[in-house]
């Protein structure tokens, strides 16, 4: 089981429904688009990845779950790698 | 008391405090159309010093960093702090020339301005009819060359930097003497901000709308700040995205002659 949570050292504002999200520990400006900004939203540390896919992506867009999963989880692992995403197979209470 | 003397830009004064009389000249020279003896707030205070080493830096990029309640800025030709809470502080150059101090001074107003819900920008800026008008763009976009192709009734503020201030809940423009290639001082007045232009060049003159979430990207990737720091990083993020609520952002693709220059304010401004 995947948990997911926003960082706190980051400045995000929503824009036409998508999220603009900059890294104020390295600068990185991300631009989510639609998709992206759901998982991102729900990203509160205590609902399973699975479950945000299952909920906010194959819910309201035509995908598959299993291709749904995957890029998800991909989408999590990169975000993690600039520090804007917190990523535990435990639920996170406090993400930096 | 050292004497000194007071730079104004962006309506914000600092009083450079100078015993060398060399740099005194220097100064004088160099931020001539921006000196003041009656300065519109409290000046700020810098006192500099001159040696034969300045920098605490090894390399020609300026390092800024924020420990213990002061910033630090260091170059190969400048070592310098700055307290925030007091609004004072030191440089040590190397030699009596604009040029350590002319970096110093950068660095201090991103810094200052950011306070203030504005920000330096990498572009250059014009005033016509009233009106500033904004060219941002990576190196090599235009930014010199749509300066050099306005026309005699176009006032420029700056080629290369351009100072963006919240006054009044109105965004404006004001000349510095931060010069890029064009190599001179822009003309110290201000006027609304009203249009930022991302530069490209084209094989014909026309502009494109930016959405709300490009306009964020052009302006957050085109201000400048040179320290890392997350505070100072979340309130020009917050600046970046007032900004581009408020003031339209286009592409301009432009073909360099002067006829770019009937393009620029017609869609913000007709």
């Amino acid at each position: 089981m995947l948990y997911i949570a926003r960082s706190r050292s980051i400045a995000a504002r929503a824009l036409d429904g998508e999220m603009v999200i900059m890294s104020t520990s390295d600068s990185m400006l991300f631009t989510l688009n639609e998709v992206a900004t759901e998982i991102w939203l729900a990203a509160d540390g205590r609902t399973p990845l699975s479950q945000i896919v299952q909920d906010k992506v194959c819910a309201r867009f035509e995908v598959e779950p299993e291709a749904a999963y995957a890029d998800a989880e991909d989408l999590c692992r990169r975000l993690a790698e600039h520090g804007i995403l917190a990523i535990s197979d435990r639920p996170i209470d406090s993400p930096r | 008391m050292i004497p000194g003397r007071t730079v104004e830009i962006g309506g914000l004064p600092v009083l450079l405090r100078m015993e060398d009389r060399a740099l005194q000249e220097a100064v004088e020279k160099w931020y001539a159309g921006y000196l003041t003896t009656t300065p519109s707030a409290e000046p700020f205070d810098l006192t500099v010093t001159v040696g034969l080493t300045g920098g605490g830096a090894a390399d020609h990029q300026a390092h800024v960093e924020w420990r213990d309640g002061r910033w630090l800025f260091e170059r190969f030709d400048f070592q310098a702090e700055w307290f925030p809470d007091s609004g004072r502080g030191w440089v040590r150059q190397e030699g009596a020339v604009h040029q350590p101090i002319d970096s110093v001074l950068r660095i201090l107003h991103s810094i200052l301005v950011a306070s203030q819900g504005g920000c330096l920008m990498h572009a250059a800026s014009a005033v016509r009819n009233g009106r500033a008008f904004a060219f941002t763009g990576v190196s090599g976009a235009g930014k010199t060359t749509l300066s050099r192709l306005a026309p005699p009734d176009v006032a420029l503020l700056t080629d290369e930097i351009s100072y963006i201030r919240s006054m009044d809940g109105i965004y404006r423009a004001f000349g510095t003497p931060f010069a890029g290639d064009l190599g001179i001082a822009g003309d110290n007045i201000s006027a609304p901000l009203k249009a930022l232009y991302l530069l490209a060049k084209g094989p014909e003159n026309r502009i494109e709308p930016l959405s709300p979430k490009q306009a964020v990207n052009v302006v957050m990737r085109n201000i400048l700040f040179f320290a890392k720091d997350p505070k100072l990083v979340e309130a020009l993020f917050e600046t970046a995205c007032r900004m581009a609520a408020c003031i339209p952002v286009y592409r301009l693709i432009f073909t360099p002659t002067p006829a770019v220059w009937e393009t620029i304010g017609l869609a913000c401004c007709t």
